[in-house]
């Protein structure tokens, strides 16, 4: 049963977080909550960027937003996206390995909220952030996706997941979107 | 700084499967309850209603540099040591800003804000939660272009008192300055950043003048009263570490302290909707400035 999925990736994210978002439906039941690095520069287009590929509403988390079914959220520029309890929370801490958002810090503080009811997917990046927060996921006895890195345009951070922990699937960024709609449908049946 | 809450190889003892940390059964949230009610008992600082994410790992991160295990002997160590617990409070509240942080937020102040505070004699301005000062000093610069700076006061404050130290002296890291040069000028600075600081070493020196009229004092949001009555509130990022209803009992001081048609401003992502007082206010425009109105 997953009850939330977290989702982090740097590099080539954009173009990753566009197909995958287009590819799932309208109807899709499970809340994602998203990091992706990114300059300054892009800060601004990414949500529209998003809201025009993806058929689910992407919004930029403002703080202590419910977590609601059926929505995409997106860590704002510049601030730490939390998870906690039913609902998000932001921080200004510092980066961590240089980044802010930081891919650990949300795959960390969902493992703590969400237990075994959270999936962490790692896509396309250039960096090793999110190694770690997927070790908590797993700690707490939830499941890891990583793009399959000869898929991933910069490949370095899903080997870096896979180097730190035992994913439970890796696969092709084609089909992701239908595998997380298969899992979302056997919650309904579960 | 290290980033590791637990270290995530070690095995789980199958007596101690991992619960929920932010439920309330849970080792981890009896641990860190008795430690944020001792720490309000002994000295006063009031970190029960922190926001729990956060504050969980804010508090391992003090745990490693502390070099204690468990977040009871943290409890023993700040209980015992008050110079732990400067180290604690310190942790626990350090906010990492920026000069200009989100430039369309001041440049709709000095495009609709500004203006409201020529009408007014003197303007009492309080920052709450200023940090190290970059905002301070930032919107004292903004002032001073505008030819209000002289008959403004800027009360900044915080509950730390190590961090009103470093806001005091006005220095910061020379690197910074470049990034804080672009955003400046995104701000609607209209003079030249590096007048504003003279640099030395690797240390950028602001200009003795713009202290002049800011007072660095301590206050705490979540046990002091007000103090004042102000034209402006800042208080930016700070109620994103309180749960909610800290955040609304600290609503209801900040709209105490604002007089009427008096300015708010919150950082970009925090609204005044769901407070106690959101229909009191309007919004000055897409940034998080709002009026109070009645």
């Amino acid at each position: 049963m997953i009850k939330l999925i977290v989702i982090g990736t740097s590099a080539g994210g954009l173009n990753a977080l566009s197909f995958l978002l287009a590819a799932l439906p309208p109807d899709f039941p499970v809340p994602l909550a998203i990091v992706q690095h990114r300059s300054r520069e892009m800060s601004d287009s990414l949500l529209p960027l998003l809201n025009q590929k993806s058929r689910l509403p992407v919004e930029e988390v403002q703080d202590k937003a419910v977590i609601q079914n059926s929505r995409v959220y997106l860590a704002p520029a510049d601030y730490h996206l939390l998870v906690d309890t039913d609902h998000f929370a932001l921080s200004v801490d510092p980066p961590v390995r240089y980044s802010r958002p930081s891919i650990d810090v949300l795959f960390e503080t969902a493992a703590y909220a969400f237990q075994s009811e959270v999936l962490g997917v790692i896509l396309t990046g250039a960096n090793r952030d999110g190694a770690q927060g997927a070790q908590h996921i797993k700690k707490r006895g939830g499941r890891i996706l990583v793009q399959d890195p000869a898929t991933a345009y910069s490949a370095v951070m899903p080997r870096a997941t896979l180097n730190a922990v035992q994913a439970d699937w890796v696969l092709p960024l084609g089909e992701i979107a239908p595998f997380l709609v298969r899992l979302a449908g056997e919650n309904k049946s579960s | 700084m290290p980033d590791l809450i637990f270290d995530p190889k070690a095995p789980v003892p199958p007596s101690e499967k991992p619960s929920n940390p932010l439920s309330l059964d849970s080792l981890e949230a009896i641990e860190i309850a008795l430690l944020v009610e001792g720490i309000y008992r002994r000295y006063g600082y009031d970190f029960r209603e922190y926001a729990p994410a956060s504050l969980l790992r804010r508090i391992w991160t003090i745990i490693q540099a502390e070099g204690v295990l468990t977040i009871s002997g943290l409890q023993e160590k700040v209980l015992h040591n008050p110079d732990c617990l400067e180290r604690f409070v310190l942790g626990l509240s350090v906010n990492v800003t920026a000069m200009y942080r989100d430039p369309s937020f001041y440049q709709l102040f000095r495009q609709k804000v500004v203006p409201m505070l020529r009408t007014y004699p003197s303007v009492n301005i309080w920052l709450a939660g200023c940090a190290t000062g970059e905002e301070a000093y930032s919107l004292a610069i903004m002032l001073e272009e505008e030819g209000l700076y002289s008959r403004c006061r800027i009360y900044a404050t915080d509950i730390n008192e190590s961090v009103l130290k470093q806001a005091k002296s006005g220095i910061f890291p020379l690197e910074l300055m470049r990034e804080y040069t672009g955003n400046y000028l995104k701000a609607g600075g209209t003079s030249s950043f590096s007048e504003y600081y003279t640099a030395n070493y690797d240390h950028a020196i602001l200009r003795p003048s713009l202290t002049r009229n800011i007072v660095f004092a301590p206050h705490n949001l979540v046990t002091d009263s007000p103090f004042n009555q102000f034209h402006v509130i800042w208080c930016r990022n700070v109620t994103i570490y309180f749960n909610k209803v800290l955040q609304q009992r600290v609503h209801k001081l900040l709209y105490d302290s604002l007089i009427t048609f008096g300015v708010l401003g919150l950082g970009s992502k925090e609204t005044i909707e769901s407070t106690p007082h959101q229909n009191n206010f309007e919004a000055l425009g897409s940034e998080a400035l709002y009026r109070k109105v009645s």
